[in-house]
């Protein structure tokens, strides 16, 4: 049995130790934001923070989870949208919208950590996040707009 | 929750559905995933003014608007809804679009082809009008004024120009649904100039609820008792399970059984591809049991497929003469003369779509209904193909369709729909099938592979006298009859059978080819290795004759005139709608090199622009693109300009979306995109091997510049993609004098 936080929740778990956190979020717990992509950390479409740092949650096993405290994309958003979410929808970042959860968890994690990223910065930081409908250029517009409605 | 209702208690709007029988057929009313449908009928059917099936207001003034096709990041529920709103004069904070299930009565709902906004536009337009007249007429009724003397202003109103009476559309609309439903040749449709939201930008009408994570996808569906499910599909097409051990699935925590699905018929169409299901009760449970299956497998004749192999093949069918599809002049006696020949080969190789969410759907089969919840671009075709494999009737079965992760094509074949129909029949719970990324870059239904070979006779000044060009691949129909080897007249009108240059003499050909892997379409379609030969080949000819390649391009374009499409699969009325214009195409090739800033800048040393330009889905596209490559073959794409003119746009906004998507779609394809096959199994698996361009690989910049048009709407989810690769190549020659005549440009020591 192992005990950590999921949106601020204490939580327990004694099922098949090997489970990723995202099938745990999203079968489990019907935390559904939290996207499948690959599988294999490979797209950042299961993006939830640890502790507010972006992890892939699709190789996460349950087995290391003691003692973790989780955030995803349902809790950020919990007292109503967050700034970058709010700028993600006014410059019109999503298409199809599903990688679009894993790209916020990237980007608050980013912002985070470097207030006020650089191109190189926003690069290093989303490449691991794909997205198939092509909504770069308006994450990288709307990581730079948010950062100036932080600071 | 099901019920059944009597939708058309009102009648339904002359006018906009050709068939008159749908006048008294019942609704079954879904329980949408997002929407706030009651069990007593969604909330257009309980609207207190319901003219047709797509609008209901309500007393509160709310008004309801369906979006019947299916929402993929191409802006379906925002575009639609707002031709019908405009036509209305409704508030659109006032709207809440509602999304219809899969129903006949929508026309098609088959989402593909880019035909949302240009076959819906009449449609929706009289819809909306259908109601505001009516509420106008109520409003006269009311006051007991001429009709005329009333008008639907300010919004969501109806005034009385001659008093300051106002009645808002919820007041009016009980009194406006005792009216008769106006006949089509009553209505009167608003001038262009006083519209209110079409051509006028607009964020996505779901945008907040996708970017606070609530259930919108097929991939969130769940429903009360529902078992998971992970299918080991047969490796080889038309493979058989010969023997199964699973006895290492069963011990895995959470796993029920394992179901053997029964091989498809061929074709295969949209049949299962049959193997053995893992079912469990999560996800994780399921994927780690089909790992522990230990499956033999009997495979089928597709087990010689080797691409690499059939590469040469189809390259040698090029080659060779064959099924003449366009023919004016005479190519051959041209070639006889002996003039300066110019001759070029071109390669693109199958492609999957991987949309971020892969193929997934829930069944809930009971005695006499079925429900099926699905990220579909097809739901009428879930339900025929559900109800072929249950042997049930169509009508049995309802679907509702999801948000869809992307479909790009692939998700108008329900295959995954029925596999999940099967299964839930065979436990008798609803049953949700997911697959892997594994699964969906494994059993795609590919893009097809294809070799071109063009020839082209010039004169002195280098200008073509002759163009012969022949393409092999194998067809879309061999995925629907068996053996098929040739394109159809779509696929062959997908920028083949007819030349948009100034050539005297042209014969276009389809080479035979035999499929050995399900092929299907994908984002443009054939348009992408067609567009790639065509526009790489007069970028060769510009080089040849030493000349600027737009100036070159322009001249090949030549005076603005209609060209002869030749055959399509489009009716003649559509065809008719939207002649091939050579001024529209030229003009958006100037206008694309215009804001580019053409020649200002020295192409070479690494630096290049390249330009192409091709028309599909009725809409004129030119793309610049600049490229920078390092001395290891490294390229990066500063900026792109995409300049298109696809007749009137309702939502710029999301037409520029979808044009920016375009340039990242059509850079994985050009750098990275390429499915290859060893002995019939499918090389690549996930996004390692099957890479998709990246933030750090996609164009940096890329600005969409939409001509301002009056012409009838276009598509415009597809046309984007088919110009970018040549154009990227073009720019790759401009800045290296490295010819890239085969995608993807990995194979080409380029990365
Ligand atoms: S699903 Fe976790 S990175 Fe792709
Ligand atoms: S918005 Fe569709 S995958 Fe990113």
């Amino acid at each position: 049995m192992v005990h950590f936080k999921v949106n601020g929740v204490e939580r327990s778990f004694d099922g098949d130790p090997e489970m990723p956190l995202l099938w745990y979020l999203r079968d489990i717990l019907g935390l559904t934001g939290t996207k499948f992509g690959c599988g294999m950390a490979l797209c950042g479409a299961c993006t939830v923070h640890e502790k507010g740092s972006a992890i892939r949650s699709c190789t996460k096993q349950m087995s290391t989870m003691a003692g973790a405290d989780i955030t995803t994309i349902e809790a950020i958003s919990g007292q109503g949208p967050t700034a970058v979410q709010k700028v993600w929808i006014e410059t019109s970042v999503p298409q199809c919208g599903y990688c679009q959860p894993g790209q916020i968890m990237q980007a608050v994690s980013l912002l985070h950590s470097k207030p006020s990223p650089t191109d190189d910065d926003i690069d290093a930081a989303m490449s691991g996040n794909i997205c198939r409908c092509g909504t770069y250029q308006r994450i990288r517009a709307a990581i730079k707009e948010a950062a100036k409605v932080t600071a | 929750m099901i019920t059944i209702e009597n939708v058309s208690r009102r009648g339904f709007l002359q006018g906009v559905f050709s068939a008159g029988a749908f006048v008294l057929c019942a609704r079954i009313i879904p329980q949408p995933l997002w929407a706030d449908a009651t069990s007593a009928g969604s909330p257009i059917d309980l609207a207190a003014l319901h003219p047709n099936i797509f609008v209901g207001i309500h007393a509160d003034g709310t008004g309801f608007i369906d979006s019947h096709r299916a929402e993929m990041g191409n802006g379906v529920r925002t575009s639609l809804p707002r031709i019908l709103a405009d036509e209305l004069d409704a508030d659109w904070n006032r709207v809440k679009v509602i999304q219809a299930d899969g129903d006949e009565r929508y026309g098609s709902q088959d989402t593909d082809g880019s035909h949302s906004v240009r076959d819906y536009f009449d449609s929706l337009r009289e819809a909306g009008a259908t109601a505001r007249l009516m509420l106008v007429r109520a409003a006269a009724q009311q006051w007991g004024v001429p009709e005329s003397q009333c008008v639907a202003d300010p919004i969501h109103t109806v005034s009385d120009r001659n008093s300051n009476r106002k009645l808002e559309y919820g007041e009016l609309a009980s009194l406006a649904a005792k009216l008769p439903v106006p006949k089509k040749e009553e209505l009167q449709l608003k001038s262009p100039d006083s519209w209110r939201y079409i051509g006028k930008p607009s964020t996505g009408f779901d945008a907040a609820d996708i970017c606070t994570g609530k259930p919108l996808f097929g991939m969130d569906v769940r429903v009360d008792n529902m078992l998971y499910a992970a299918i080991a599909h047969p490796p080889v097409l038309g493979g058989k399970v010969k023997s199964c051990d699973d006895k290492a699935a069963l011990q895995v925590i959470g796993v029920k059984k394992t179901i053997a699905i029964d091989p498809f018929k061929p074709p295969h169409a949209f049949q299962p591809l049959g193997g053995v299901a893992v079912i469990a009760d999560n996800t994780f449970a399921a994927f780690k049991g089909r790992k522990k299956l230990k499956i033999e497998w009997e495979n089928a004749n597709n087990s010689s497929y080797t691409s690499s192999e059939y590469k040469k093949e189809l390259l040698a069918t090029a080659h060779k003469p064959a099924k003449v599809v366009r023919n004016i002049g005479d190519v051959d006696a041209e070639f006889g003369k002996g003039g300066n020949i110019i001759e070029a080969s071109y390669f693109a190789p199958h492609l999957a779509h991987a949309s971020m969410e892969p193929p997934v759907a829930v069944a809930d089969v009971r005695a006499d209904k079925v429900t099926v919840w699905a990220p579909t671009q097809n739901p009428v075709g879930v339900q025929e193909e559900v109800a072929k494999a249950l042997g049930i009737k169509k009508e049995d079965v309802t679907c509702h369709m999801t948000f869809l992760g992307g479909g790009f094509g692939r998700k108008s074949k329900p295959d995954y729909a029925v596999e999940a129909a099967v299964l839930s029949k065979k436990t008798g719970r609803p049953v949700k099938v997911v697959w892997s990324r594994e699964d969906d870059i494994k059993f795609d239904y590919y893009h097809s592979v294809a070799g071109m070979y063009i020839k082209a006779s010039v004169d002195e000044k280098g200008k073509p006298k002759a163009w012969l060009q022949r393409s092999a691949f194998p067809p879309i129909g061999s995925s629907f009859t068996a053996n098929t080897v040739y394109g159809d007249d779509g696929e062959m009108a997908m920028g083949w059978s007819a030349l948009p240059f100034e050539v005297p003499n042209f014969r276009a050909e389809n080479g035979e080819a035999q499929a050995h892997i399900r092929i299907g379409w994908l984002r443009s379609v054939a348009n992408i290795y067609h567009a790639f030969a065509v526009q790489s080949f007069a970028n060769e000819l510009a080089h040849a004759a030493n000349r600027d390649s737009l100036d070159y391009l322009l001249e090949l374009i030549g005076s603005p005139r209609t060209v002869d499409v030749g055959k399509t699969d489009d009716d003649e009325e559509t065809v008719k709608k939207y002649p091939y214009d050579i001024g529209r195409l030229r003009h958006v090739t100037e206008l694309a090199a215009e804001k580019a800033g053409w020649g200002k800048k020295q192409s070479g040393k690494g630096y290049g622009m390249g330009i192409a330009v091709h028309r599909s889905f009725y809409t004129y596209v030119a793309t610049v693109v600049e490229v920078e490559v390092d001395d290891k073959g490294t390229i990066s794409i500063p900026q792109v300009h995409t300049a298109l003119d696809a007749g009137i746009v309702v939502n710029p906004e999301m037409v520029r979306q979808q044009f920016e998507g375009a340039a990242v779609f059509g850079t994985s394809i050009a750098r990275t995109g390429e499915i290859t096959a060893t002995k019939g199994v499918v090389d690549q698996s996930n996004f390692n091997d099957y890479q998709i361009a990246r933030m750090n690989d996609a164009p940096r910049k890329t600005d969409i510049h939409i001509v301002e048009s009056s012409a009838p709407p276009a598509g415009v989810g597809e046309p984007g993609v088919p110009p970018f690769a040549p154009a990227l190549c073009n720019a790759i020659f401009a800045a290296t004098g490295k010819r890239v005549r085969e995608l993807p440009l990995t194979r080409n020591g380029f990365a």
